[in-house]
């Protein structure tokens, strides 16, 4: 069984974010990546899986800054080849990074055939797309999104997945292999690896690199962004200042006039 | 001659099975991981003189103390009036009396024979009557009391009613003794030495770097040594926080499950393994790393880098609780164990009235190292603005890393991460040698210890102070200048880092003093005094499911009891956060509140 | 059509959700502004007669095909390319939920058209629609053009829950109902084979008044302890945003959010939550929100009625002891 991981960097949000000087995007100078949070529950769903029924996994990852080292990192937990696309341009939406996934699937040797392609369900930076249902619709494989449990069937020909549905109902669907899914949570929290297996792998794995493949005419009219600014809460809340006793005796105050007891 | 036959028909076997064991042992250790304990021998000599022949840490238990150097005493007497006895006995021909024939040698044994006897009575009656807690209280101690008392009480009756019958009695009961030995936890007598003098010379090192132990071979032979040195007497487990605190790890049992390791009765069928299942996770992650049992252990065992390398092997597993998980995350991506900005990390300087110098961009006489919680935790920021206005009033040359300073890694090492200490090490001398600095100073005890002695002096040898060692040092040159005389009665709680790892109980105290505070010690003091639970990493792991009572609410309490007191200082953030939460946990806000002592200090200055 | 603002309406269970109402709202305006007409789109199978909920719009389509019983988000897909095979609209907008997520991306894809996710607000201006977004977990705010006025391809926003009041977009009357007809065929290779329901927890959250809500700013387990004397100082219940559900401190059934549930008590206690898009959908629509975080620039704040910036661990007793004295004072 083969099993396909799409990774991508996101902005960290830890720090304060600065916007650039066109008053458009982000200030990169300012700006840490990290490994999108639900791509690295994929990558953990896809290391189960290896673990219960014995699969390959690749990764497959877009350059960005930072990226080697979620890529040695997932190394170190455990999956067999990793690629990374580089020469493109910084800027990229999400869904250029969809046609260049799907595109390198079919380009690089060796990737197909895989039986479940797995990645986030969503990235804090998918402003014109999401990275599964595109890629399912490009390489004619069935999609589902917000996927949190995924068990192969004993024929290796179809999977169950649940997905959560609102009001904490979940949905059970059965899924003709290959798929692509869209991960919210893995079924275990995304593991620890010590660093000192990270660092070991930093000297013993090759990480493949590809060439940006030239995408056909994009055919999608631009999204483009006027303005980008901080979301500062404007007063949106009455702030209560003072020390914890002093605020908390307002509150109570405030409570009481609305009748709340 | 038949007495000589006789002799040789017990000796032979007895030193048989006795040199079998002890052969056996010898084995099990050559499989272990070497370790290089033979430098500085004349320290060690020196250990073993005031340790062994001494028995300095037994008389810390003091009737019990004396009881066992006299035992001990009479031993040693017994022991060299044996192997006379037995010379004589074995090989007839040779020209020397039996030892009981040589009149000062009588006299010898027989006062030691009473007194033991005496001691004896007095450690029986501890034993079976009124034990301290925490003893094992096993059939084979009573086993061993029995055959010493019969020991000393045969030869006494040899010579004082010159009956024949009790030399032989009391040759063969040594002899059985011996051959018992290496099967009983009286092995102590012969490993115990040995150990003292194999101990560590820095106790409080961490091991070496290795890939964690969870096997015979993966340990050390000295870690492996431990678990036969044990004496099983319960001191460690007596003053361990975890074990006062109710949490699953005993260093005693610890002890013993690696005395069961070497004899090889640990586990390991039914796919046992050492670690995670005969010494159980919760007990690993339990410790606090505060060093009271290696302080209190008369066979300097190493209960904790044992504990240590366990943690070692968990870690390389990715094996532990999700929220150290989330601090060695955050650790590694941004220097601090609480997922906070790494810019943020001088913010706290924008409450002080005048600027902190950054020490990447100027040099400074004093590089502060001040520690992720004294930078990032409201609840400490106060004082460590406090600690700014001292060293900025008495016109302290200083400045700090701002966002280059990460986490000094202390506690990473000490819960198993030895690549992630690495990294931030490494980090941390980065930013070192780009700075020109005199000498570092910190305000946590934590940082101190590993910057000044596990980090590699970069340029040259560096000289690390904590801040009280620098205010003394101020102090006893009247170069600080203080106005008020602070007249309050205090208690003063010695940080594990400080104290126990470093022997400094004085600076603070003489800071303490010339504040004008009337210190009042708590009954746990100085290398006695008790951990408040958050080293070792435990600060970044969840509480067990189940235990009795926090080691920080056992802490206030005792300060709270103190008559006249109503303010506990420490020096070290953890302590600081620890202690009040303990206080609010026990419902004492009214009667206790903690203070950074860099908080009075800057009261005092005026 | 090709002026139409359209709204994918989600059925789900035999109902109409929530957040179609809000999208219906805010579909509602921007026809209005721009003189268009507001078409909803109902898909599923046997429930023409949820077409008259959808009276906020000036008309509905309603596609009925078996294979449209569940929600498959590219049967869905499918089957709303055919009904724009002819003319397009200006723009669809499909509501940010569990329900549809993906059905926008795969249309968008499918037609060659611009996506935008993240909208929590379209304007108009001079005949341009002008979306603003969220995105970087609420913290950054976009403005974003979709698109000409005069071009041919329809602009699909994905509309974030609480873009506007669920109320505004209630209307029941009876509008124009069409039928398309489509052909659909289970090529996908996915069926829907149960639901499972969520476990029934000790508490019904949506039957209680006072929610005290903890996320990641309650740093321990331990101090769960400390916001359920506030739950019943108060006479509420104890719930959570994901990632405290996520480590274990509670159960899935104390689950406020996306994933969760939504809650609408008298009074919603907010600590130690960030603001993330996710729970903010859960708990929007309380009649009195509190919010206490450390950091003042939480989004939380911007649907707070009240915000404390503070420790939350030093405010928690001090609320709970505040409340009991008022409580004991009668």
């Amino acid at each position: 069984m083969h099993i396909l991981v799409l990774l991508r960097m996101v902005p960290d949000v830890v720090e304060e974010l600065e916007i650039d000087s066109d008053g458009r995007t982000l200030d990169v100078d300012y700006v840490r990546t990290i490994l999108s949070e639900s791509d690295d529950h994929a990558l953990e769903q896809a290391l189960l899986l290896k673990e219960r029924h014995r699969a390959t996994v690749t990764v497959l990852a877009l350059d960005a800054p930072e990226v080697d080292d979620a890529l040695f990192t997932a190394a170190a937990k455990g999956v067999d080849r990793v690629i990374k696309v580089e020469g493109m341009d910084t800027g990229f939406t999400t869904r250029q990074a969809a046609r260049v996934f799907s595109q390198a699937i079919v380009d690089a040797p060796g990737v197909m055939p895989a039986d479940l392609i797995l990645t986030g369900v969503q990235a804090i930076d998918d402003l014109d797309g999401l990275i599964a249902p595109l890629v399912a619709d490009d390489l004619h494989m069935p999609y589902l999104g917000i996927v949190t449990r995924i068990s192969l069937d004993p024929s290796g020909r179809t999977a169950r997945a649940i997905k959560e549905f609102p009001a904490g109902v979940r949905g059970e669907f059965q899924i003709r292999l290959p798929a692509v899914l869209g991960i919210q949570a893995a079924e275990k929290p995304p593991r620890y690896v010590p660093v000192a297996k990270v660092r070991a792998a930093m000297k013993t794995f090759k990480i493949e690199c590809a060439e940006v493949p030239t995408l056909a005419d994009g055919g999608w009219p631009a999204v483009s962004v006027l303005e980008m600014k901080r979301n500062e809460p404007a007063g949106h809340a009455e702030m209560l200042e003072g020390a914890p006793e002093e605020v908390s005796a307002r509150l109570c105050g405030i409570l009481t006039e609305r009748g709340v007891f | 001659m038949p007495d000589a036959l006789y002799l040789w028909a017990l000796t032979l076997p007895a030193f048989g099975l006795f040199g079998y064991g002890v052969y056996g042992y010898f084995k099990v250790l050559a499989r272990a991981r070497r370790e290089k304990r033979w430098d500085h021998p004349g320290k060690r000599l020196k250990l073993v003189l005031t340790q062994v022949l001494g028995q300095r840490r037994l008389i810390e238990e003091p009737l019990i103390g004396v009881a066992h150097l006299l035992i001990f005493w009479a031993f040693v007497f017994y022991a060299t009036s044996f192997f006379w006895n037995l010379a004589r006995g074995l090989f007839p021909f040779l020209p020397i009396p039996f030892a009981d024939e040589v009149r000062w040698m009588r006299i010898a044994l027989e006062i030691f024979g009473v007194l033991g006897l005496l001691a004896l009575a007095v450690a029986a009656a501890r034993r079976y009557i009124f034990p301290p807690p925490r003893l094992e209280k096993s059939r084979d101690a009573s086993v061993i009391l029995g055959l010493i008392a019969l020991v000393l009480v045969s030869s006494l009756a040899s010579q004082w009613f010159g009956w024949r019958a009790m030399w032989w009695v009391h040759m063969a009961t040594v002899l059985g003794f011996l051959a018992y030995l290496p099967y009983s936890k009286h092995l102590h007598l012969l490993a115990a030495p040995f150990a003292v003098f194999f101990g560590s010379l820095r106790p409080g090192s961490v091991p070496a770097s290795s890939a964690g132990a969870s096997s015979l071979e993966e340990f050390t032979w000295r870690q492996l040594f431990s678990g036969l040195a044990c004496a099983e007497c319960g001191r460690c487990d007596r003053s361990c926080p975890s074990v006062q605190g109710g949490f699953a790890l005993s260093p005693k049992m610890l002890m013993h499950h690696m005395k069961e390791l070497v004899r090889g009765t640990a586990g390991g069928h039914d796919g046992a393994s050492f670690v995670g299942d005969v010494v159980k996770r919760e007990e690993i992650w339990a410790c606090t790393t505060c060093l009271a049992c290696m302080q209190r252990c008369p066979a300097m065992n190493e209960h904790v880098p044992v504990l240590i390398e366990m943690r070692r092997r968990l870690v390389g597993e990715g094996d532990m609780d999700k929220s150290l998980q989330e601090a060695l995350k955050s650790l590694n991506r941004y220097g601090n164990s609480l997922g906070a900005p790494p810019r943020a990390r001088s913010k706290w300087t924008q409450q002080l009235d005048f600027p902190v110098k950054d020490a990447r961009k100027e040099p400074v006489q004093y590089l502060w190292f001040v520690g992720d919680y004294a930078s990032y935790d409201p609840r400490i920021t106060a004082a460590t603005c406090s600690a700014a206005r001292v060293f900025h009033k008495d016109g302290l040359d200083f400045g700090i890393l701002c966002e280059s300073e990460q986490n000094s890694g202390n506690d990473v090492r000490l819960a198993g991460e030895e690549g992630l200490y690495e990294s931030l090490q490494e980090k941390n001398l980065k930013a070192f040698a780009k700075a020109r600095f005199g000498e570092i100073i910190t305000t946590d005890p934590h940082s101190f210890q590993v910057l000044k002695h596990e980090y590699p002096a970069a340029n040259g040898a560096r000289s690390v102070r904590h801040y009280t060692q620098l205010l003394s040092d101020l102090i006893l040159q009247e170069k600080l200048p203080l106005r008020k005389k602070l007249k309050l009665r205090v208690t003063y709680h010695d940080p594990c880092y400080l104290g126990r790892y470093n022997a400094i109980f004085n600076a603070p105290r003489r800071v303490l003093a010339a504040l004008g505070l009337e210190v009042v010690e708590m009954p746990r003091n100085r290398t006695y005094s008790y951990c408040c639970g958050a080293g070792g990493g435990r600060i970044w792991m969840e509480d067990p499911p189940v235990y009795q009572e926090r080691p920080a609410v056992s802490r206030v309490k005792e300060a709270a009891a103190l008559s006249g007191v109503h303010t506990l200082v420490v020096v070290c953030p953890k302590d600081f956060v620890m202690f009040q939460d303990a206080i609010k946990t026990a419902g004492l806000e009214d009667r206790l509140e903690v203070k950074e002592l860099s908080e009075l200090v800057e009261q005092a200055m005026g | 059509m090709s002026e139409n603002i359209c709204v994918l309406a989600e059925q789900w269970r035999g109902q109409i959700s929530e957040a179609t109402y809000e999208t219906l709202a805010l579909g509602r305006e921007v026809a209005d502004k721009l003189g268009a007409p507001l078409t909803a789109i109902l898909t599923g199978s046997n429930c023409r007669e949820l077409a008259c909920k959808l009276g906020a719009a000036d008309s509905v389509i309603y596609i009925d095909h078996p294979l449209l019983a569940e929600v498959i988000p590219q049967t869905c897909a499918e089957a709303l390319v055919q009904a724009f095979s002819g003319e397009r609209p200006r723009a669809i907008l499909v509501p940010l939920t569990n329900i549809s997520l993906g059905i926008g991306t795969l249309l968008g894809g499918r037609l060659g058209a611009p996506i935008v996710n993240f909208c929590k607000d379209i304007q108009v201006d001079n005949g341009r629609l002008l979306a603003c977004c969220v995105m970087y977990g609420g913290k950054i705010e976009v403005t974003v053009e979709t698109g000409a006025p005069s071009g041919h391809l329809p602009a699909v926003l994905g509309i974030w829950p609480g873009a506007r009041p669920a109320e505004k977009g209630h209307l029941e009357r009876s509008v124009p109902v069409t039928d398309v007809p489509v052909k659909l065929e289970d090529t996908q290779g996915i069926r829907l084979c149960r639901y499972i329901e969520p476990e029934a927890g000790d508490v019904d959250l949506a039957k209680q008044d006072v929610l005290v809500a903890v996320g990641r700013g309650i740093q321990d387990r331990a101090n769960l302890g400390l916001a359920e004397n506030l739950a019943n100082a108060l006479g509420g219940a104890v719930c959570g945003s994901r990632p405290v559900i996520d480590q274990g401190w509670l159960p899935l059934s104390r689950q406020v959010g996306k994933s969760g549930l939504t809650v609408k008590p008298k009074l919603y206690v907010a600590l130690g939550i960030s603001g993330a898009p996710e729970h903010i959908e859960g708990m929007k629509d309380s009649e009195l929100i509190v919010a206490v975080n450390s950091d003042p620039g939480a989004p939380i704040f911007n649907v707070a009625h009240y915000g404390i910036v503070g420790d939350v661990l030093e405010t928690l007793p001090a609320l709970t002891a505040a409340v009991e004295a008022r409580k004991a004072a009668g």
